[in-house]
């Protein structure tokens, strides 16, 4: 995974809530399990008719945002299906920060298995993102959204911010302390550790 | 500590958790179907391009394996994932693998109960969000990602914040022409689809106690449609009876202390309860069948893992016993175990004398995968669990999802119809 530190685009407004993962990558596409050249079936049913042609009013067709690595959309984002291949069509196709009010439980996680970083902000701050016309910055590291007017902090989890900063991968980063794991457990009569937030 | 409590304390060996609290659990079950598993072996080829070890699983007994979303295959990519599962099942040595046209076999989270793979008190995770299904036997079951997928058989074990509980008491029993389903619509419409996210939410009351399993199935299978961690209900009598008519052995009940804690507990009067449908394009947008919109209806399926248990056919059968279809109807069981239970008790006959095409386990139309999927301006009522824009074929096509006596009685009329309301 790559590791992430700072984005700067202009946002994709998607004004919508309750995106389900369908929509972001529908069922026709999840036989196919490459990970990469997910992005042309991203939002496929929005972004192309019955007959394969563009649809001139979706967002995602407009030219002015087609190298945005922003998307910022309505409440309960990624719900429904756990589909994984969702979060590898918005990476494929050039998201890699995601800004909602809320976000569906098993989409968030995938995000960060990913190198997707989900940022969750107040209604009224992601409106008033969703009309920024000029190119932000998505800085990781301080925690903070620079927009022409404006510094908006945001929150993550300490251990989620260090996997996206590092490009760590869950597996790979779990395996590396193989060793120790397995010496812990030997010696440990409760096989179980607990994390501390 | 409540039920969910307890359960992520035992799996992670302490003595006490309080939501908020992250744990490292260990896995007592892990599932995954021809989407997930695929997925999941994709994970596995880059982790051994990076060098590091995936030749054994941390324990292939504790691992099962469904064929249940692209089978009958349709085309050659779905027979090939089928295949790749296969092949990827014996190399490691994980026997519970159910197969398509091998007998006993369907859709993932109606296994996980018909044959007795999970126990109460278990933690159980599965490629598919829809693992919430089998709460309701009084087991901690949630969907994860691939990659976590990935990591728990390779690990044994995943990590979680210990969920803040939302208890819905359901005080007295449902009146015959009002199923789980019906219920659990209503509950979705009241909290949204995002009311229980991250949350444990949990059934109890006298209305619970009088329902059966499979009714409590169907709790458990919607909590996801509310955006919930899990779905849970104390095991009882019923469950072990349940398990136990399924080859289980030494079923043991874990419930919660009298002292346990809710963040909130919502109460429903049973007798109160109505016919439910959600509308179009949202498990939340719901109206009370009797004031649902008077559309034509060009479909009914009865199907999923929420709506084609054997106690879903049954109520279907009841409907459908001498009377006709007026619009296409499908009813595919959810498992052979099913099916061939339809079959000795007759419904399959009820169902073909009404002019019903019955097919084979799969997730099918559902999910819009195949067997039945919708046209563009089709119009289909429907015992599954999402109906949100082009989730069973046209993007223009739209759902309405209602309990099998509701989906059935429309069927008869060819409009949203009151099981109370047929001739």
């Amino acid at each position: 995974m790559e590791s992430f530190k700072k984005v700067s685009s202009i946002v994709t407004p998607l004004d919508k809530v309750n995106v389900d993962t369908d929509q972001i990558v529908p069922k026709q596409f999840l036989k196919l399990i490459q990970k990469s050249g997910f992005g042309k079936f991203l939002f496929f049913d929005w972004r192309y008719d019955e007959n394969k042609n563009k649809r001139p009013d979706f967002v995602l067709n407009n030219p002015l945002y087609v190298n945005s690595k922003i998307l910022v959309a309505g409440d309960n984002f990624g719900c429904g299906s756990s589909r994984e291949h969702a979060v590898w069509a918005l990476l494929d196709y050039g998201f890699s920060v995601i800004i909602a009010p809320s976000f569906a439980d098993i989409f968030f996680s995938n995000c960060f298995k990913n190198g997707i970083l989900p940022i969750s902000l107040d209604e009224k701050t992601v409106e008033k993102l969703q009309q920024e016309t000029s190119p932000i910055e998505v800085d990781l590291e301080t925690q903070t959204i620079t927009t022409p007017s404006d510094k908006i902090l945001f929150k993550i989890d300490s251990h989620k911010k260090k996997i996206l900063l590092e490009g760590l991968d869950d597996i790979a980063q779990t395996l590396q302390y193989e060793d120790k794991i397995t010496e812990f457990e030997k010696n440990s009569k409760i096989s179980s550790i607990l994390i501390n937030d | 500590m409540n039920i969910v409590e307890k359960i992520l304390a035992r799996s992670s060996g302490k003595s006490k958790v309080s939501p908020d609290d992250v744990v490292f659990a260990k896995v007592d079950k892990v599932m995954m179907h021809d989407v997930s598993g695929p997925g999941v072996i994709k994970v596995f080829d880059k982790l051994k391009k990076q060098g590091i070890s995936v030749d054994k699983l941390w324990d292939s007994k504790k691992v099962w394996v469904a064929e249940d979303h692209f089978v009958p295959s349709a085309e050659k990519i779905s027979a090939e994932n089928i295949a790749k599962l296969s092949k990827f099942t014996k190399q490691y040595g994980i026997d519970k693998h159910f197969k398509y046209g091998m007998g006993q076999y369907g859709i993932c989270h109606t296994i996980s109960h018909e044959e007795a793979m999970v126990m109460p008190g278990d933690v159980y995770v599965g490629g598919d969000s829809h693992t919430n299904t089998t709460g309701a036997l009084g087991a901690f079951a949630c969907g994860l990602g691939h990659t976590d997928i990935a990591y728990v058989l390779l690990n044994g074990k995943i990590w979680f914040k210990v969920p803040e509980t939302f208890y819905f008491k359901l005080n007295g029993k449902l009146p015959d022409h009002v199923m789980a389903k019906d219920f659990i619509l209503k509950i979705i419409g009241d909290i949204g689809t995002d009311g229980g996210a991250y949350r444990t939410m949990q059934f109890g009351g006298s209305g619970i106690d009088e329902m059966s399993v499979q009714s409590r199935l169907t709790l458990c299978n919607m909590t996801t449609e509310a955006g919930a961690k899990n779905g849970i209900i104390e095991p009882d009598q019923k469950v072990v009876d349940y398990l136990t008519r399924r080859g289980a052995t030494n079923v043991n009940l874990i419930k919660g202390d009298d002292d346990a804690e809710y963040e909130k507990i919502f109460e429903y009067e049973g007798s109160e309860m109505e016919p439910i449908v959600a509308k179009p394009f949202s498990p939340e947008n719901i109206s009370i069948v009797r004031e649902a919109p008077s559309v034509e209806l060009d479909k009914c399926y009865i199907g999923s893992c929420t709506g084609a248990k054997y106690e879903d056919l049954e109520a279907a059968a009841r409907i459908l016993k001498g009377r006709k279809v007026k619009i296409r109807t499908e009813i595919l069981p959810a498992a052979i175990s099913i099916y061939q239970r339809a079959m000795e008790n007759g419904l399959l006959k009820i169902f073909l004398d009404a002019g019903v095409t019955v097919g084979p386990p799969t997730c099918g139309a559902c999910c819009g995968a195949h067997m039945g999927v919708l046209a563009k301006d089709e119009i289909c009522i429907s015992t599954t669990n999402r109906n949100f824009p082009g989730r069973m074929g046209h993007v223009e096509s739209q759902t309405y999802l209602s309990s099998p006596l509701v989906a059935a009685a429309s069927a008869v009329t060819g409009k949203i119809t009151d099981p109370r309301d047929l001739k």
